[in-house]
Formats: structure tokens, C-alpha cells, sequence
């Protein structure tokens, strides 16, 4: 069975500049043989929605250390289904409390990686949860 | 250091102790791996004068106080007093942020550390669409003057010194700063503290930028000129190393690209025709602890020589001052795990021993729960209690620079030294500071450098307790550390009141009169006071330079 490349798009929603983990997870995910796109810093949900519609993206990977992830990441899920883009699998991952993690899981983010999670789980949920299109 | 004749004895010695005892013991139990620095420099069994051939100790080490430098910026350093420590905090309001100031003061902190939230260092106000979310969660919501009066409400700027983390907008909140300074009976020649207003390493790794290259570099040497001539005991900027190493680089790639941006500093300034022994006094440094003891330790010794040499030679400064490497230092954020942070406050513990070991001039800890949230009072305690249990009980302040003479050590300072010099001269071949960052060379190196280090720890090949060996089931940590967002809310509309209240002919006045100033080469910083003294927010002075200056879009570069 001849795959299609898994699409993801990597983003950094609101004003954080902590971008380590991103570019760094842009770098695994590729030669892990996805097709990635990394937005860079200061993108508004709007922006990352219109991304992933653009490049029509299998995956969307969010990336936050400032605190904001219970206002943006909602708000990616919410505009996707929206844009009728439900099947998107959405991720998250930085400072993220883990008490904060069953709501943002109530809005629709698939999964939550926090600081010292190996690369390779990441991948491995990435590639057995990304839906069919 | 060692005669040759006594070298000659001792490389024998080693070879036959290498071979005999050594190597009976290796056969029977080999090492499973090579043995590296955390930053992955090989490491040796055993170091003796042999490795130390070139050392000679008048030239290379010398005196505390002296040319290098490598002992020491004071003569006698932690023996007269303590380094300044200085907690770096803010959170929500000004109002909340002053009373943790208060605490902090109260608990025997000995100087202030602003955490501005992400609107106000990105350089806009908390009410903009880009806002939204992020207003008072990093750090206090600071828009206007109004503001910055109530962050030091009760707090003598006269008496205490005051670091402030804003770069790209650092004009405009030194301008609300010495306005707040100056209404409180204070003189500008009385206020000591430090602004970070390192530009370039926001472009670099920081992410907080808001013009291009050029234009925000112009901003950044007019607050150095302004300070030069009005503030003389301020800083007026701190050369950053912490955020490139917090982003993944190396020990001697964090001084490197330090030093390479402090020579882009230096170079502006004098093109500026300000005389070199009148602003490299006032330049100022800040570096990263993580845990690896020696190697950090070895890395602020090797900077500190690096940098005397070059002020010395390269920029012909006179002035000693000029050539010592002043730095605040930060522990390791990223060295934190989220997993046990209890465990955390043994890594901010050694971290604050090797800065100690090291000699610096002001430390922030950090607190073990930062991998989680924002610290909790209690964590913060913990953390400025780490300082002062170093400081006064282990044994590291009583003599100047106690681990000099250790072969390892005095291995390793070369070592990174080299190192350092080596990106340097490369830097140099490229075209400067300037064409490597615009190339993405520097950012690039980093990033290899933390893909390397993601890699040996996916691999297991490097141990990091908790995370990938000695792991535990464990509850999650609740009693976090949160911010309203009703903070964003309430400082919308107290926006609004202040925007509705002020005397709109002089505001407006006061921005035409920026506008204008800044399409010149005068220097913007008076006009930048009379501006927020007008009331004018942030947003509003860095607005007019977005329209005069422009934006800065990077290029990603992933590697």
C-alpha cells in the first residue's frame, strides 16, 4: 500500500518565542518522512487554521511555554470544525499543567506532550491517530 | 606553569600509569562509553600538568582585579560582599507584581528583576488582537506610565536597582522608568540597574523582536548613548547568552555567540563615535548555570579572558573596566524536569554553586515547580533560600576563584577558550555578527546543537534523572501558579479609561514630535520621555516605529 506523506503543520500561537521544541519536532517529524510546515512565531488561530486549509494538512502540532494553551488551542480546534476541517488531527505540547489536560481534551486536541517526552512516542501518535481524508 | 623537564617526567608517568594500572583495570571492567561535558567535549581519564603544558600562570590566569581576568572582575570578590541576588518575577497586574516585589525585598533579595508580560516586550498594548491571552502571563501587564507607578509604589528607586528584561521596546519602558524614578524626588545619577536591550539575540533565539536589523539596532545605541551621558551607573544592555543556550547550544557556543553579538554592540557604538573606554564600562552580560559543575565553571573562566582580550586588543580600550566581563546569571530553565520537580531544586543548587565557583555579579535561581507554571511563592523561597545557603554555608565565597589550578579546570577554560575564539574568527570571515545571523548560521548551529542533545537522550545514551532512567508513576502537582484572564479583561478597560483621560493635544503632539525625530539621527530617548510622559502606551511608541521603520519577518531556518 503506497502511503501519502503524512502533512503536519507545526505552529506557535500568541507572543511566546520559545520555539526550541518546534523546530525541533519540525526536524524529527521530517525525517521521520512527513511533510512539514513550520508557521514561525506570533501566529493567531485564524493564521494556523488558514495554514492547514492551504497546505491541506493531515495534522496540526501546537507549540506553547507561555500559558496560553487553554485560550489558543480551543480556539484552533473550534476554527477548523468550522472550516470543516474536523478530520485535522490536532496535537499540543510545551508548559502545559497536567491538570489542564482533560479540558483541552473535552475541546478536541488528540493528545498533550509535556517537557521530557521522547520524540518517538510523538511520532508513534502522530501515525496511528492521523485520520483518513 | 611547569618545567619542561618536570612535563617530560610527568607525560612518562601518565603514559605508564595509562598503560599499566589503568589499563589492567579497564580490562577487567571497560568503560561502556566515551565520556563527555554535558555539552559533549571528550573528556580524558585523568588530567595532570601534562595537559596544562601551555598554561603559563601570569598570562593566562594571572590576578583577581587584573588583565585577563580569568580569576575574577573583583580583587577580592564574594569576601567583600555577596553577588546581588535578583529574582527575576512579574506576573498579572502591576499591583500583584509589586506586592511580590515587596515579598521579595522583605525576604532579603537584594535587587529587583522585571518580568514584563509578552504584549508589552513584543511592543504592544494589552488591548491588541495579539493580545489576547497572553496579557500578564509571563509577566506584570505594564502599558503606560500609570502603570510602572504602581509596580514601584513604595519601592525607593534611589535605594534599590532594577533590572528590566524588554529589548525591542527597552526605550520606551526606561523612558516610564526614569519618569517614575524622577517623581518619586530621585536624580538620574543616583539609579542603578540593568536593561537587557539585546536585540540581536531576539532575532537569534528570543523571538521577542519587532524591526528589523538596522532600525532596532539604532534604538538599542541610542539607549546606551542616553544612558552614557544621563544614567552613568546604568547598564544599558545585557548581552544575552542564556536564551541561546536555553534553545540548545553548547557551553562554549552560548559565550561564543554572546561575545559575537557584544562585538556587533561594541563595533555600532563606536561607529556611533562614542569613545570605546566611555560605553564598554556599561556593557554588560548574562549567561546561563546548568549542572555540570566544571564545565560551567570552565566556561565563565574562558569568557572572561576571551572578552578582556578582545576589548583590549581588538576595540583598544584603555580603561580596565572596559575589559571585564560584568554578567548576571540565570540557572538552566531548560535543564528543569517536569517529571519529580522536587529533584529540581538539587539542579538549581549545583547550578548556583558552579556560578559561585565561577564569580558572577547577580544570580536569579529558579524555582523548581518552572516546568510546570509560573513559580509559586513557596518555590520562589526555595529558590532565593538555594542562593543564600550557597552564599553563606558552602564553602565557595570564602577564597577567589577556588578551583584555578585544577588541571581539569584549567583543561577545560582552554578548551572552551579555543572554542570560543575559533567561532569567533569564523564569525569574522562570514562579515560579522550581522551576516551570520542574517544567513541563519548561528541559529542553525544552535539548532544542531539541540537536535544532537535531543538525540542522546531519546537514545538513552545520555542519563537525565526522570525522564529517561530512574522514572516513577506520580500524581500530578496541583496548587499551580494561575492567571486570571479577567487580568486581560480589567486592563482592557482600564486602557480605555487612561486613553480617554489624558491631555489628547499634547499625546498627539508628542508622537509627531517621535515621528519625526526618529526619520533623523537624533537620538530618539528624550523624545521617547516626553512621549510617555504624555501618556503615550507601548503600543503607541512602538507603533510609530513600525510605520517609520518597519517589521521584521524572519526567515525560519530548520536544520
Amino acid at each position: 500500500m503506497a502511503e501519502k506523506k503524512i502533512k503536519i503543520i507545526v505552529a506557535k500561537p500568541g507572543l511566546d518565542g520559545h520555539d526550541r521544541g518546534a523546530k525541533l519536532l519540525s526536524r524529527i517529524f521530517a525525517e521521520a518522512g512527513m511533510e512539514v510546515v513550520y508557521t514561525g512565531l506570533r501566529q493567531t488561530p485564524e493564521m494556523i487554521v488558514e495554514a492547514a486549509l492551504q497546505e491541506d494538512a493531515d495534522v496540526v502540532g501546537l507549540s506553547s511555554l507561555s500559558g496560553v494553551h487553554n485560550y489558543f488551542f480551543p480556539k484552533v480546534v473550534e476554527l477548523l470544525k468550522a472550516k470543516k476541517l474536523a478530520n485535522v488531527l490536532v496535537v499540543g505540547g510545551g508548559i502545559i499543567p497536567l491538570e489542564d489536560i482533560p479540558e483541552l481534551k473535552k475541546a478536541g486536541i488528540a493528545e498533550i506532550f509535556g517537557p521530557g517526552t521522547s520524540t518517538e512516542v510523538i511520532v508513534d501518535f502522530i501515525r496511528s491517530n492521523v485520520k483518513a481524508k | 606553569m611547569f618545567d619542561v623537564k618536570e612535563l617530560e617526567k610527568i607525560k612518562a608517568g601518565k603514559k605508564k600509569w595509562s598503560e599499566g594500572t589503568l589499563a589492567k583495570t579497564l580490562s577487567k571492567a571497560p568503560e561502556k562509553k566515551a565520556k563527555t561535558t554535558w555539552s559533549g567535549i571528550p573528556v580524558e581519564t585523568l588530567y595532570t600538568p601534562a595537559e596544562n603544558a601551555g598554561l603559563d600562570y601570569e598570562s593566562k590566569l594571572g590576578y583577581p582585579g587584573e588583565y585577563p581576568y580569568t580569576r575574577g572582575v573583583q580583587p577580592n570578590m564574594f569576601r567583600g560582599r555577596f553577588w546581588t541576588m535578583r529574582q527575576y518575577a512579574g506576573f498579572g497586574s502591576a499591583k500583584e507584581t509589586n506586592a511580590r516585589y515587596r515579598y521579595l525585598l522583605g525576604q532579603g533579595q537584594t535587587g529587583l528583576s522585571v518580568a514584563f508580560h509578552l504584549p508589552t516586550q513584543a511592543g504592544y498594548d494589552s488591548d491588541h488582537p495579539l493580545s489576547m491571552g497572553e496579557v500578564g502571563k509571563v509577566g506584570a501587564a505594564i502599558d503606560h506610565i500609570g502603570d510602572m507607578r504602581i509596580l514601584f509604589d513604595q519601592i525607593p528607586l534611589d535605594k534599590v536597582t532594577t533590572s528590566m528584561t524588554v529589548n525591542a521596546a527597552a526605550t520606551a519602558l526606561l523612558g516610564m522608568y526614569l519618569s517614575v524614578a524622577e517623581e518619586q524626588g530621585a536624580k538620574y545619577d543616583q539609579l542603578g540597574g540593568t536593561i537587557q536591550n539585546d536585540v540581536l539575540k531576539e532575532i537569534i533565539c528570543r523571538g521577542q523582536y519587532i524591526y528589523p536589523p538596522k532600525p532596532t539596532m539604532r534604538l538599542t545605541v541610542d539607549l546606551i548613548e542616553f544612558c552614557q551621558k544621563y544614567v552613568p551607573r546604568w547598564n544599558s544592555i545585557s548581552i544575552s547568552g542564556y536564551h541561546i543556550r536555553e534553545s540548545g547550544s553548547t557551553a562554549a557556543q552560548e559565550m561564543a555567540f554572546t561575545i559575537a553579538d557584544g562585538i556587533a554592540y561594541a563595533e555600532a557604538c563606536a561607529a556611533r563615535g562614542i569613545p570605546v573606554d566611555s560605553f564598554a564600562p556599561r556593557l554588560s552580560f548574562f549567561f546561563n548555570a546548568f549542572t555540570d559543575v566544571l564545565e560551567e565553571v570552565a566556561k565563565f573562566r574562558a569568557a572572561r579572558r576571551v572578552w578582556a582580550k578582545i576589548m583590549k586588543d581588538r576595540f583598544k580600550a584603555k580603561d580596565p573596566r572596559s575589559m571585564m566581563l560584568r554578567y548576571h546569571v540565570q540557572t538552566g530553565g531548560v535543564t528543569l524536569t517536569a517529571q519529580q520537580p522536587l529533584n529540581n531544586i538539587v539542579r538549581v543548587a549545583l547550578q548556583t554553586f558552579a556560578t559561585a565557583l565561577g564569580g558572577h555579579q547577580s544570580l536569579h535561581t529558579n524555582s523548581y515547580d518552572e516546568a510546570l507554571c509560573l513559580p509559586t511563592q513557596g518555590a520562589v523561597t526555595v529558590a532565593l533560600r538555594t542562593q543564600q545557603i550557597i552564599a553563606e554555608e558552602s564553602g565557595a565565597c570564602v577564597t577567589v576563584d577556588p578551583l584555578a589550578g585544577s588541571y581539569y579546570i584549567e583543561y577545560l577554560t582552554d578548551k572552551i577558550e579555543a572554542e570560543i575564539e575559533d567561532y569567533i574568527k569564523k564569525i569574522d570571515a562570514m562579515g560579522g555578527t550581522l551576516t551570520a545571523i542574517e544567513q541563519g548560521y548561528i541559529q542553525k548551529e544552535i539548532q544542531n546543537s539541540a537536535y544532537l542533545f535531543q538525540k542522546s537522550i531519546d537514545s538513552g545514551e545520555r542519563a537525565y534523572v526522570g525522564v529517561n532512567k530512574y522514572t516513577m508513576e506520580e500524581p500530578p502537582v496541583t496548587d499551580l501558579l494561575r492567571v486570571d484572564m479577567k487580568v486581560g479583561e480589567e486592563k482592557a478597560k482600564e486602557l480605555k479609561e487612561w486613553r480617554a483621560k489624558r491631555d489628547n493635544a499634547a499625546w498627539k503632539k508628542s508622537l509627531d514630535k517621535l515621528r519625526e525625530v526618529s526619520k533623523t539621527d537624533t537620538n530618539v530617548m528624550p523624545t521617547v520621555i516626553e512621549a510617555v510622559k504624555a501618556g503615550a502606551t507601548v503600543g503607541e511608541v512602538c507603533d510609530v516605529w513600525r510605520d517609520v521603520f518597519g517589521q521584521y519577518r524572519p526567515k525560519e531556518f530548520i536544520s
